[in-house]
């Protein structure tokens, strides 16, 4: 019982990252897919900010007084990652606007269906 | 000048895509991106060199010393693999003028040759850092731009292969990133030779054996190894010409790379063999080998069938890497240079027909052999170095594998190669037959040879195969030295 609640973080993550992971492959409908991606990128940056906590540690500002902080080098890490994630989504909703006017549709079936029937 | 030529490799593309970018439409993006890329092939030329004779350089960025700042480390396998990269691109940029202007809208050009350039620091920073984060933040600037660069090719199922791409890469990307995660939460530490002191003492850990699987599923993805590989063929039949010359012959070489390095270097001696990866990569090289080529024979589009046989060729290095000897990873990185200089000169040449013909099906290009003679030279000789002719780039490479296997007692291996070998013999067979033993079609009969600024670079790379294949003296020492750097130890 301790084993899981005193990983809750990591259950946390671990949940989010198979239920995006879920997402991007089941379902055929390209925005659904690209909002399964982003689950999946925002369960790693949870990985990531929640193993950066030291036990009994103040926020990483330096204060008088204070003698532990927490690790600030995943949270500068994640900034990077996030920004990453954020171009990778637009990216992606870029190219699912060029396929709509392409193809007149966003569900993946339909577009396969169109592509072998020419 | 000499100090900084680690950094100002990846700088100056970084620097120069955003100035080509808003540069107006016409020429001047292209000789922008043309100065870029042959000054960094002179700059990896002379990197290459300096770390010959005076040994490993290393570049803080910052002046923040190691393992707290980021720190370029360069051995001879990134001086190698950067100059790999930015002389194929130097080749491939006097061959875009023509073929892009014909594939891509006027008003989209100077965005293009931006989003290359990206690409191409992208690439060549992942050969540089000695950082393993650093490394993922340049693993995804050049894989945003080829998604873009692929979804440019001028039929609709370019966006969907991009896209497919897309979902693709930023799975593997993601899994890196967790696998990197995970490392760092045993070790505190990214620097590569950081890790590579701390992992020994901790390597029996599941910890750290989780996150080695995830660095080595997500590079997989990269690498499009076998059975991972579905991305590829879509992405590389349907991007413009020379982006699939660009991507075939520089990105996955560039994730093999990072797989190698980390194997090798930051996880210690041994822990390869310890876990099951030496043996599926060699699994995986065998199934990809057989399987990929048996689908190229069966492709009717001249890429798509070039594709498949890419993805037979990463068998061949991953065959090379299993092996996880001095000789197999020499053998797998002078695969890595002579695939580079096959793939270059085979895709340029099918840019060629496309550019002539628009097309290249092999109803479409029937007896086109006897009106482009000079893209069909170069179409045999690539063909015969991709099968591994004695005389050509191929045939070193296969030789080194071959030697690797027997050392390794691997006789399926042996087998494996040279039935591969042999169903190249048929795929490219195909291809030839429709270009030559075909009488010529009606309307290919008006068909012109490619104009020379086509011609040349693809013939520059189809001599360059004979070469290395008649005097293998520098891939092979380079090789070597590579797997010594390394830090494989020979069995």
């Amino acid at each position: 019982m301790d084993f899981i609640i005193g990983h809750y973080n990591y259950w946390i993550a671990i949940f989010l990252m198979m239920a995006g992971f879920y997402t991007v492959i089941s379902r055929g409908n390209l925005v659904k897919k690209i909002i399964g991606l982003n689950i999946f990128q925002v369960s790693v940056f949870l990985l990531y900010i929640s193993m950066s906590t030291v036990k009994g540690g103040a926020p990483p500002i330096i204060t008088k007084g204070i003698e532990i902080y927490s690790n600030p080098l995943p949270h500068v890490l994640i900034l990077t990652a996030i920004v990453v994630g954020v171009a990778t989504t637009a990216l992606g909703l870029a190219l699912v606007v060029r396929i709509k006017e392409a193809y007149g549709t966003i569900e993946e079936d339909e577009i396969h269906r169109q592509d072998h029937s020419l | 000048m000499q100090d900084h030529l680690s950094l100002l490799l990846v700088v100056i593309p970084l620097v120069a895509a955003p100035v080509a970018a808003v540069l107006p439409q016409g020429r001047l993006p292209w000789f922008v991106a043309l100065m870029v890329t042959s000054a960094c092939a002179t700059l990896a030329g002379m990197q290459l060199w300096a770390v010959v004779h005076d040994g490993v350089i290393s570049y803080e960025l910052g002046g923040w010393a190691p393992p707290w700042g980021i720190e370029y480390r360069i051995d001879v396998v990134n001086a190698f693999v950067a100059l790999i990269v930015s002389g194929i691109a130097a080749i491939t940029l006097p061959y875009a003028l023509l073929s892009v202007e014909k594939e891509i809208p006027d008003h989209q050009i100077p965005l293009f040759y931006s989003a290359f350039l990206l690409c191409f620091a992208g690439l060549l920073g992942i050969t540089q850092t000695g950082d393993i984060f650093n490394l993922f933040v340049f693993l995804e600037i050049s894989s945003l731009s080829s998604y873009a660069l692929i979804s440019l090719g001028r039929r609709r199922q370019a966006l969907t292969s991009a896209y497919q791409y897309l979902i693709m890469g930023t799975l593997g990307a993601t899994f890196f990133l967790i696998g990197v995660g995970l490392i760092y939460a045993q070790t505190g530490t990214l620097n590569m030779m950081d890790l590579a002191e701390r992992l020994p003492g901790v390597s029996g850990l599941k910890t750290i054996h989780t996150g080695f699987a995830f660095i080595m599923i997500g590079f997989a993805l990269k690498l499009a190894l076998f059975p991972l590989h579905l991305w590829l063929p879509n992405a590389y039949t349907y991007a413009p010409s020379v982006i699939t010359v660009f991507l075939a012959s520089t990105a996955t070489k560039v994730a093999l790379y990072v797989m190698v390095r980390i194997l090798f270097t930051v996880f210690p001696n041994g822990f390869v063999t310890a876990t099951p990866a030496a043996d599926l990569f060699v699994l995986s090289g065998i199934a990809g080998i057989l399987s990929a080529s048996v689908y190229a024979i069966y492709q009717v589009d001249v890429k798509r069938l070039l594709a498949y046989s890419s993805v037979a060729q990463i068998g061949y290095m991953a065959l090379g890497i299993g092996f996880a000897s001095a000789m197999g990873v020499t053998a797998a990185i002078i695969h890595l240079f002579n695939h580079a200089l096959m793939k270059g000169a085979l895709f340029m040449a099918v840019g060629a027909i496309i550019y002539r013909i628009g097309a290249c099906r092999m109803e479409n290009i029937e007896g086109l052999g006897r009106q482009m003679p000079w893209t069909f030279g170069a179409i045999v000789i690539g063909g015969l170095s991709l099968i591994g002719v004695p005389g050509t780039a191929g045939f070193i490479s296969k030789w080194y594998l071959v030697l690797a296997a027997l050392e390794q007692q691997a006789w399926i291996s042996v087998v494996v190669i040279l039935t591969g070998s042999l169903l190249a013999m048929v795929y490219m067979g195909k291809v030839i037959e429709a270009l030559y033993f075909k009488p010529v079609t009606e309307t290919n009969i008006v068909v012109k040879e490619a104009p020379m600024l086509l011609l040349t670079p693809t013939w520059i790379l189809v001599i360059a195969n004979i070469y290395f294949g008649l005097d293998a003296e520098f891939t092979v020492g380079v090789a070597e030295h590579a797997a010594r750097a390394l830090g494989v130890v020979a069995k």
